[in-house]
């Protein structure tokens, strides 16, 4: 099997379903002969022409709006915000608007369409470059968020996402375009709501999004080499979540780390956490750890950035403590 | 106001919805007031020549989007009143089943997209639906209603330079009546409203929107105009709120005088005027329009007594809808 880049596999995957679907069109910033600042996009409107691959303004809400009106009307639009961070601009089309469309008309309006956008700290972008707002929409109802984690995750759930007939906001770590992993010539999907086991182990379930399915696995290395057993699951979508499969791995290893790059206060850790101490309790022995970004916004100083996110080091730490019995606050 | 014997099947018929939106808004009201029905409402009362002027000017291929002050849109482009009711009243057999109410209504077999809560949170949709027609080929309309308090959402700008850039064939409709919420437009609104369109060189109209005729013509001559891909265009119509922002807002001197009402609904009553031409022009008896009035309350009655009798959602239905399948 061929190994691609993060990057090449997106690409790939909208390729792909545009030629087999022609409603499917992009919209926004510097998508077309540009191809997005990070390059994803490039070679698309080469094929598709400007028409389906539509450089817009800077005009976040504007550009989001109008996709959901395409959305509602027939099309499959494919919105690509540059930055996550600048999902604030588009709070009211992607939660008022387009989370709801569905729901308030009974069902009637159907809202299929998928913004890509990123996620994630240390590439010394400072404050509103950095964040990780995943849950920030996982909050809403009506909206789904696949969080690949690597090339092959990010080709089967772009394809799936554009398929969907629901809004569905991907968040791809910008700092793992360049990375290459094996994917498949053929043809294949990566089902929403089923997570994904990556490594098995009997002593504690690492549980991560994104980017930190990659500091888990390290994590693991670490802990492999002590004789400690940690099982590494990837949700890929925490909306659906598919809680069996981290229900099952943690009554296995009784024990719990969750990890995402969101701030860790009112996040993607604290909704997992929760969901396991509720379901799994008489399994635990001891308390599932959330591991976050520190409740700091992201700061440019390279001293202080590498300070706010979650590496194998530290999680290596606070698994070893949770297995030796000790009380961890991790934040 | 030519050809008055040749179109009078279309002249009555505005005629109709107008007289259908006047007595629909009453009979909410009235459900507001005697505390039958839930949450607030908007009424469009006053501004039913805008609607009907621009619905009866589009087809059922043709989309719109809607405000929160919606109904007239709703009636004007093709409702029944059995199943506004029904959403009204939050029953099942509601457009919406119940779940979008007064401010959501949506009627998709006709092409109404829905009304929307939020100021101006559909112009995107509209200028989407458009974009929608012009990849795909098809030679649809849409427009987006909003009011003049809308124009003051950045979002309006955004959406509109991007319609000029692309000649989208969408029609922004600026109701304007005078008011938003509480404060007078002059009040919040600098300059002029059709001059922030035409900075995007996209053609502005200003019309009275109490002239259903003048109102139907502009529009069939802007909707062909789209169809050809000359769109877009903006219309600001002159209109005029008879009720408060919403049905609450009884006491509101301290914003707009009795006087001021009492003009508009005696010298510019869009049904009165309509009513008078028709009568004038031969196309109807005065006795000929009772009676079409006298049916549309029929209608309301049983629809309101439907609504009133209809089952709510079951409460299975409280997570449905939250995905489409």
């Amino acid at each position: 099997m061929r190994d691609i880049t993060l990057s090449q596999a997106v690409n790939e995957a909208i390729a792909e379903e545009m030629r087999r679907d022609p409603t499917v069109f992009i919209l926004g910033e510097d998508v077309a002969e540009a191809g997005t600042p990070f390059k994803v996009l490039s070679g698309l409107v080469e094929e598709f022409g400007p028409d389906r691959v539509l450089d817009t303004p800077i005009s976040e809400p504007g550009f989001m709006g109008i996709a959901v009106g395409a959305a509602m009307t027939g099309a499959r639009p494919i919105v690509d915000l540059m930055f996550g961070d600048f999902i604030f601009l588009i709070m009211d089309q992607l939660c008022n608007q387009a989370a709801k469309t569905h729901y308030m008309s009974g069902g009637k309006l159907n809202v299929p369409l998928v913004l890509r956008t990123n996620l994630g700290a240390t590439r010394r972008s400072a404050a509103q470059h950095s964040q990780s707002l995943q849950a920030l929409v996982a909050h809403i109802p009506g909206l789904k968020v696949a969080m690949p984690s690597s090339a092959y995750e990010a080709k089967g759930l772009m394809k799936t996402a554009i398929r969907d007939n629901n809004p569905v906001v991907i968040f791809e770590d910008k700092l793992m375009y360049q990375d290459k992993a094996p994917v498949p010539e053929e043809e294949y999907l990566i089902p929403f709501g089923q997570a994904n086991i990556k490594r098995e182990g009997r002593d504690i379930t690492l549980i991560a999004t994104s980017s930190m399915v990659q500091v888990a696995e390290k994590a693991a290395d670490i802990l492999a080499s002590e004789g400690i057993e940690a099982e590494v699951v990837d949700p890929r979508t925490i909306v659906p979540l598919d809680e069996d499969t981290l229900i099952k791995s943690v009554k296995k290893t009784s024990r719990a780390i969750v990890i995402d790059e969101g701030h860790q206060s009112y996040g993607v850790t604290s909704e997992i956490a929760s969901r396991l101490n509720e379901k799994a309790f008489y399994y635990l022995d001891a308390p599932v750890t959330r591991m976050g970004a520190m409740d700091v916004p992201v700061p440019f100083s390279p001293a202080l950035e590498d300070l706010t996110v979650p590496t194998p080091q530290s999680v290596a730490d606070t698994a070893r403590k949770l297995c030796a019995g000790e009380l961890v606050h991790a934040a | 106001m030519t050809d008055s014997k040749t179109n009078s099947e279309d002249y009555l018929r505005m005629y109709r919805q107008m007289a259908r939106i006047r007595t629909f808004e009453d009979t909410a009201n009235q459900l507001y007031l005697s505390a039958k029905m839930p949450g607030l409402t908007h009424m469009y009362s006053g501004e039913e020549a805008v609607a009907v002027g621009i619905c009866e000017a589009l087809t059922d291929d043709d989309r719109i989007t809607s405000t929160h002050r919606g109904h007239g849109h709703c009636v004007a482009k093709g409702a029944n009143f059995r199943e506004m009711f029904c959403e009204l009243l939050g029953k099942e057999e509601g457009y919406c089943r119940g779940k979008g109410g007064s401010m959501h209504i949506a009627d998709q077999s006709h092409g109404n997209l829905g009304a929307n809560a939020i100021v101006g949170g559909s112009m995107g949709i509209a200028t989407g639906s458009a974009l929608r027609a012009k990849l795909q080929g098809k030679d649809d309309v849409t427009v987006c209603f909003f009011g003049d308090g809308a124009t003051a959402q950045g979002l309006l700008y955004e959406v509109m330079n991007m319609a000029a850039l692309w000649n989208l064939p969408v029609i922004y409709a600026c109701e304007n009546n005078g008011y938003s919420e509480y404060t007078k437009t002059e009040e919040i609104a600098a300059g002029s409203i059709t001059a922030r369109a035409e900075a995007f060189g996209i053609e502005a109209f200003k019309v009275d929107g109490q002239d259903v005729l003048a109102v139907n013509q502009l529009t069939q001559k802007l909707v062909a105009r789209c169809r050809k891909g000359e769109g877009p265009f903006f219309v600001e119509l002159e209109t005029y709120r008879y009720h408060g922002h919403h049905v609450g807002d009884i006491n509101r001197e301290y914003y707009r005088s009795k006087d001021e009402e009492k003009d508009w609904k005696t010298n510019r009553d869009p049904i009165i005027r309509f009513r008078a031409w028709l009568v004038s022009e031969g196309i109807a008896t005065e006795d000929e329009i009772d009676a079409m009035n006298a049916d549309i309350e029929k209608d309301a009655t049983e629809a309101v007594a439907y609504a009133e009798a209809a089952a709510y959602p079951a409460a299975a239905e409280v997570d449905m809808h939250v995905y489409a399948d």
